[in-house]
């Protein structure tokens, strides 16, 4: 299964990496969002500055959306999906390949992004191990939840439309949790926030526990 | 023997309509089987349920003497299937996607470059994405990829579709050499002369049933290890030996012996 997890998560980031499509629309995306959030609530500095947390993850939330479209994208031309099936690999294994990769490229997302919200919001990222540990963990919810839901609609001829429908009320408590946690972070609290950090924790380990279970059957179904 | 492929009153269902509607057909090891009929017969439906990627809903599938109405996952790894679709990634090049499915069946190190130089793919050609390549080289690439997993099983949708004269007959040396090294190919094709010259045995199929009992050939017919079609260069003097595959006779209008092979 891990072979199979590697095999996978090589390719997708290989393919990301020929195609530059994180690179060249999921980040500025991204970037785009923090900025006209920065032009919509700039004469109020203290407003922008205490809703970086809500914000930053919104911004995530919204490009994972485009990171996770474009690995099932990928999968759905050309007879990709077929191979797939024909190849014998572990369903599991493919799951976690795509989970991985799609955490990877997340990641380096949110690192772009914080250097986002320090020079646009003049955000002060203190606390560091817990804001470091929270992005971990909301990313590996978000992936796992994005991964599996964007398999059951790969299938689909509304995949686009039907995935934000589907996802973002799912990843709702995600939204709750890295904010309080970022929050409790990058305002000098960290003992406030490791409760949210665990409820992040039960979040990615449910979806990647019931992502590889359910991802075979949805693979063949959709 | 057991056959590779055995089916008895197989039905096959896209949506509610039957596509296969009952299918009686037996294949042994080794045969090259041309499957012709209308469009719309059930000839890519029948290739495609035989892969496992279409369940059989009733009668008797059994294929690498796997039950595929068991179980479908397990035979499709021994399985090459050649659809209208290539199966590539676009923005990989030729030598990463055929490494890339090569891999992902644990073929041995090696087998997918030699199935790049098997259809002139290890020039300056792999390393160009899928992306920037014609129909024609796509095509080759995605029989590279088949090749690269040395199936034992091959599943072929108009496989000469899209290739150049020296394609086509590199496809068709490399049938007759997988069947002669103990592959079963099953190949649907509308090149008629072609694709009868190539095949031992002919079935027809409309309306999703074979429209009459095909004979069976003895087991030996077309198979015999002789040569490795991933290893074998292109152009050699085994790809351009000839196949005589020892057929019975079949009914008339049905299936009928297939025309010798030049």
């Amino acid at each position: 299964m891990f072979r199979d997890a590697a095999l996978i998560a090589g390719k997708d980031l290989r393919l990301e990496w020929r195609s530059r499509i994180a690179i060249n629309q999921v980040a500025p995306f991204a970037l785009l969002i923090l900025i006209l959030f920065a032009f919509a609530l700039d004469p109020d500095h203290g407003v922008l500055l205490k809703a970086t947390p809500g914000l930053f993850w919104i911004a995530v939330l919204f490009s994972s959306l485009l990171a996770i479209q474009r690995a099932f994208t990928i999968e759905s031309a050309d007879g990709n999906r077929d191979a797939l099936r024909l190849s014998g690999l572990d369903p599991a294994g493919i799951f976690l390949g795509k989970f991985a990769a799609i955490t990877v490229q997340l990641l380096a997302l949110e690192a772009l992004l914080l250097a986002g919200v320090a020079l646009l919001y003049s955000a002060r990222l203190d606390g560091f191990p817990l804001l470091l540990l929270t992005c971990v963990v909301a990313t590996a919810g978000i992936a796992a939840a994005g991964t599996l839901y964007g398999v059951l609609a790969a299938g689909l001829r509304v995949r686009e439309t039907l995935l934000p429908l589907l996802l973002l009320p799912v990843l709702a408590p995600v939204l709750l949790g890295s904010t309080r946690a970022f929050e409790a972070a990058i305002g000098g609290n960290p003992s406030e926030g490791w409760p949210w950090l665990g409820l992040l924790a039960i979040f990615a380990l449910v979806y990647i526990g019931s992502g590889a279970a359910a991802f075979g059957p949805l693979l063949e179904e959709s | 023997m057991e056959p590779v492929i055995h089916l008895r009153s197989a039905v096959s269902l896209l949506g509610r309509f039957p596509a296969l509607a009952g299918v009686d057909l037996d294949v042994q090891q080794g045969e090259i089987v041309l499957l012709q009929g209308p469009n719309g017969a059930g000839k890519t439906t029948l290739l495609r349920a035989c892969a496992g990627l279409l369940p059989f809903v009733d009668g008797e599938a059994v294929v690498l003497g796997t039950d595929l109405r068991r179980d479908r996952r397990s035979v499709r790894a021994r399985v090459g299937l050649l659809g209208h679709a290539t199966g590539l990634y676009e923005d990989l090049t030729v030598a990463d996607n055929v490494r890339f499915w090569a891999k992902a069946v644990r073929a041995e190190p090696g087998q997918a470059d030699a199935a790049l130089a098997r259809l002139g793919l290890d020039g300056r050609l792999k390393d160009v994405p899928v992306a920037k390549l014609s129909a024609g080289q796509r095509r080759r690439t995605s029989i590279a990829a088949m090749l690269a997993r040395r199936p034992e099983l091959w599943l072929l949708d108009e496989p000469h579709a899209g290739l150049d004269q020296g394609g086509r007959d590199l496809i068709d040396d490399l049938v007759r050499e997988a069947a002669r090294s103990g592959a079963t190919v099953v190949l649907a094709s509308h090149e008629h002369e072609r694709a009868e010259a190539l095949a031992g045995r002919i079935v027809t199929i409309a309306g999703g049933t074979i429209i009459a009992p095909t004979p069976t050939p003895p087991p030996e017919a077309g198979s015999g290890p002789v040569s490795d079609p991933v290893s074998e260069p292109a152009g050699s003097a085994a790809a351009d030996a000839p196949v005589s595959p020892d057929v019975t006779a079949p009914g008339p209008a049905v299936a009928s012996e297939a025309a010798d092979v030049p």
